[in-house]
């Protein structure tokens, strides 16, 4: 099933030296040394491209290495992914983007570095975008530090766009979020926490948008969307004519902040989980095209760090390992969403958005492939998760759709 | 507030038995029974009167403060709660500039925690010291207690409710016994969201008419501490929602005004008012010890928080 040329039929599959040496009719390929693995009644697809993730390397390995979450990634069935640059010290210098794609580090998956933005992530001198991009960087952000001037926006988005990179903004206006840690509302108010509002978030990326529109060939690309307010403002602008892009994380198309409870940590993510109507918001973008992309936003975190007061404990969630389950549970089962549709918002429409050359099956190209049941049911348990951090609200759920095989670049790194 | 409204008849009636029982009986019912008051914010009246009231049963109790203990230097509050329960505490008093951290503790050691106030969420025991201090000033028996014992009755909270964990335990818990709470104070204070916490709660922005339709009063203090930035006119603030003399005679010439405390006289109320006959304030210090009584002692029975 390769959802960007529509192909759907029933294919034998060859990876050799790397690539996808060949597909063909059933019984048509001639390979007498291939070891064969027999995927009647699984779904053949291309690997999984998560766009945003935090593998924790350089700097903080005790959460995550490189190795540990693209093991994550392989078991999710994810071949490619893009690391965020806030790492000790930020990957704002071509030197640590290369480190991150060493082969050294032991990636079950491709890594692909986005870099910071500016300097430091400070928000005040750019970084050297051509440099990076010539060590590997897809993108440049400053994630969870958002760039706020707008001179440094503007001139961020240009710069990048001479070099053809996206810049991807992490939509958070931070001068309005000090001490928040959830949703504003109600919820908030009785459980006596600071709310982020909706407009924290839509401002930002409206700003941003009418930045964008003051800069030939400029890309911008919305990280994990959450608000219907920002959604809107993002469908408005491409209808404009704006190239921007943008995703949305399976926990906020899957959760609302009711999944708290009583000061849970592992539902504390930044954005926060939002109310019911922003996620309804979150699957109609997803139905009707305007969002481009499932992204994990992945963020291990030890234990101990998570075993904190609410206000005090980190933001993020794991997510490698439950995302394809809970978009086909919920886009497909739910939502009946036809099962390429999904796939394509976790291989070739992501890929499209950070223009990375992968998420098609075709012979010649890197031989990233995801072999899964689309039917099988299965529990997840953090426990067993292959990442070095276990927190993730969805510890014990009912999943559809189990990876059975993944190969990353011709190579098998994970089997079920 | 996670109390059944039975639960809540039977720590009051137990607050009665206690109060009225022989000190030196008393003093055995939780004889060398170890409990831990953990404070990680200044605290007068709660502290004292947990701390009374744990001795009073007999109890050996053992302070820690952030500023004398290992909290200084960066323990965690789970490190921390397996600290005493490896001491032998057998029972946490916490207070915590947290919200939620009771139930984190709790976790962490499996022990009974009392929420001794956290954060700008919850103040459990000052609400049932309150409800004591209500039901006694409205000649209401704690046998009495039931979802329908304080119909009629309309009670104002006036403030910074926004950062008040006595407002929020209060306005959970009195409308379930039948009140009507009103909310009162700025939009800065006291955002339009709060009406939606629970059943029962309305908001009423003037201060003159909110007192007019209310039996009971409770004002509460502007924390300074938890303003995180907001900037109040506080000239302005006074002018609309000081309990001063003149308004109380005009407006609620007969409530008993209640305030949980510490109070800043000439701010949400002047000294008229605060040391006057309607003011019930020094009545709720003192229901604070047969409450706590009665929670410690819930407690170590084994009873869930």
């Amino acid at each position: 099933m390769d959802p960007a040329s529509g192909l759907d039929a029933k294919r034998d599959v060859l990876l050799s030296e790397g690539k996808i040496a060949a597909i063909e009719n059933p019984g048509q390929i001639r390979a007498a040394e291939a070891e064969i693995f027999d995927a009647k009644g699984l779904v053949v697809a291309p690997g999984l491209i998560d766009i945003h993730v935090h593998l924790r390397e350089p700097g903080q390995g005790y959460k995550e290495t490189i190795a540990t979450g693209t093991a994550a990634a392989a078991a999710g069935g994810f071949t490619s992914v893009c690391a965020m640059p806030n790492t000790v010290p930020v990957n704002d210098a071509p030197e640590t983007t290369r480190w991150m794609q060493a082969p050294e580090r032991g990636a079950s998956a491709r890594v692909f570095p986005i870099s910071a933005a500016t300097r430091g992530s400070m928000g005040e001198a750019l970084t050297d975008y051509a440099a990076l991009k010539k060590a590997g960087a897809v993108a440049v952000t400053d994630d969870g530090k958002p760039i706020l001037g707008d001179d440094i926006m503007l001139e961020a988005l240009r710069a990048a766009a001479a070099l053809d990179l996206p810049v991807i903004q992490h939509a958070e206006d931070t001068r309005l979020t000090g001490g928040c840690s959830m949703n504003a509302g109600v919820l908030a108010f009785r459980l006596g926490l600071r709310g982020m509002s909706v407009e924290a978030e839509s401002s930002l990326v409206e700003r941003d948008l009418d930045l964008l529109k003051r800069v030939k060939h400029g890309h911008l690309h919305v990280a994990h969307l959450s608000t219907k307010k920002a959604l809107d403002a993002v469908r408005a602008a491409r209808r404009a004519g704006l190239h921007v892009t943008c995703e949305v994380t399976p926990h906020h198309f899957a959760l609302t902040e009711d999944r708290i409870g009583l000061y849970d940590t592992n539902a504390k993510m930044n954005p926060p989980l939002r109310a019911e109507s922003d996620r309804a918001a979150m699957i109609e973008g997803l139905l009707d095209g305007t969002l481009d992309a499932i992204a994990t936003d992945h963020a291990p975190h030890a234990a101990h760090e998570k075993e904190q007061e609410f206000d005090r404990a980190p933001n993020g969630i794991t997510g490698l390992e439950t995302a394809l389950g809970l978009a086909i549970s919920i886009l497909h089962v739910r939502h009946k969403m036809p099962l390429p549709r999904v796939l394509a918002l976790l291989s070739s429409r992501p890929a499209q958005a950070l223009g990375l050359n992968r998420g098609i099956l075709a012979p010649g190209v890197p031989g990233d492939v995801v072999v899964f049941d689309p039917a099988e049911k299965w529990v997840f348990q953090a426990e067993g998760s292959r990442s070095k951090s276990k927190n993730t609200p969805f510890d014990g759920w009912e999943l559809q759709g189990r990876v059975r095989l993944t190969a990353s670049e011709g190579r098998v790194v994970f089997r079920s | 507030m996670d109390f059944s409204v039975a639960e809540v008849r039977q720590i009051l009636l137990a607050a009665d038995a206690l109060e009225r029982e022989d000190p030196l009986r008393r003093a055995k019912r939780l004889a060398k029974r170890r409990v831990a008051l953990l404070f990680y914010e200044a605290s007068t009246r709660t502290r004292t009167s947990f701390e009374l009231a744990a001795k009073a049963l007999g109890a050996d109790t053992t302070l820690v403060s952030s500023l004398s203990s290992s909290i200084e230097k960066g323990e965690s509050l789970k490190d921390t709660g397996i600290t005493l329960q490896a001491l032998g505490a057998e029972c946490i008093i916490l207070r915590s500039p947290y919200s939620g951290a009771p139930y984190l503790l709790a976790q962490a050691t499996g022990l009974p925690v009392l929420n001794a106030g956290d954060g700008m969420a919850e103040h459990p025991s000052q609400a049932l010291l309150d409800l004591r201090t209500i039901l006694q000033l409205l000649g209401i028996r704690a046998s009495a207690i039931s979802e329908k014992c304080l119909r009629g009755i309309t009670l104002t909270i006036c403030g910074d409710v926004l950062h008040s964990r006595v407002a929020r335990s209060n306005a959970l818990l009195l409308p379930r016994l039948g009140a009507r709470v009103i909310l009162c104070g700025p939009e800065q204070l006291l955002p339009k969201t709060a009406e939606r916490m629970g059943p029962g709660i309305t908001i009423e922005r003037d201060f003159d008419a909110a007192l007019r339709q209310s039996k009971i009063v409770m004002m509460l203090r502007i924390q300074a501490e938890r303003l995180a930035g907001l900037s109040i006119d506080l000239d302005d603030y006074r002018r609309r929602y000081q309990a001063n003399a003149g308004r109380i005679a005009a407006c609620a010439p007969k409530a008993p005004i209640l305030h949980p405390g510490p109070i800043i006289r000439g701010m949400e109320i002047t000294s008229e008012v605060a040391d006057g006959p309607q003011s019930a304030i020094a009545r709720q210090v003192a229901n604070g010890v047969p409450i706590r009584m009665a929670l410690v002692a819930r407690a170590l029975k084994g009873g869930k928080r």
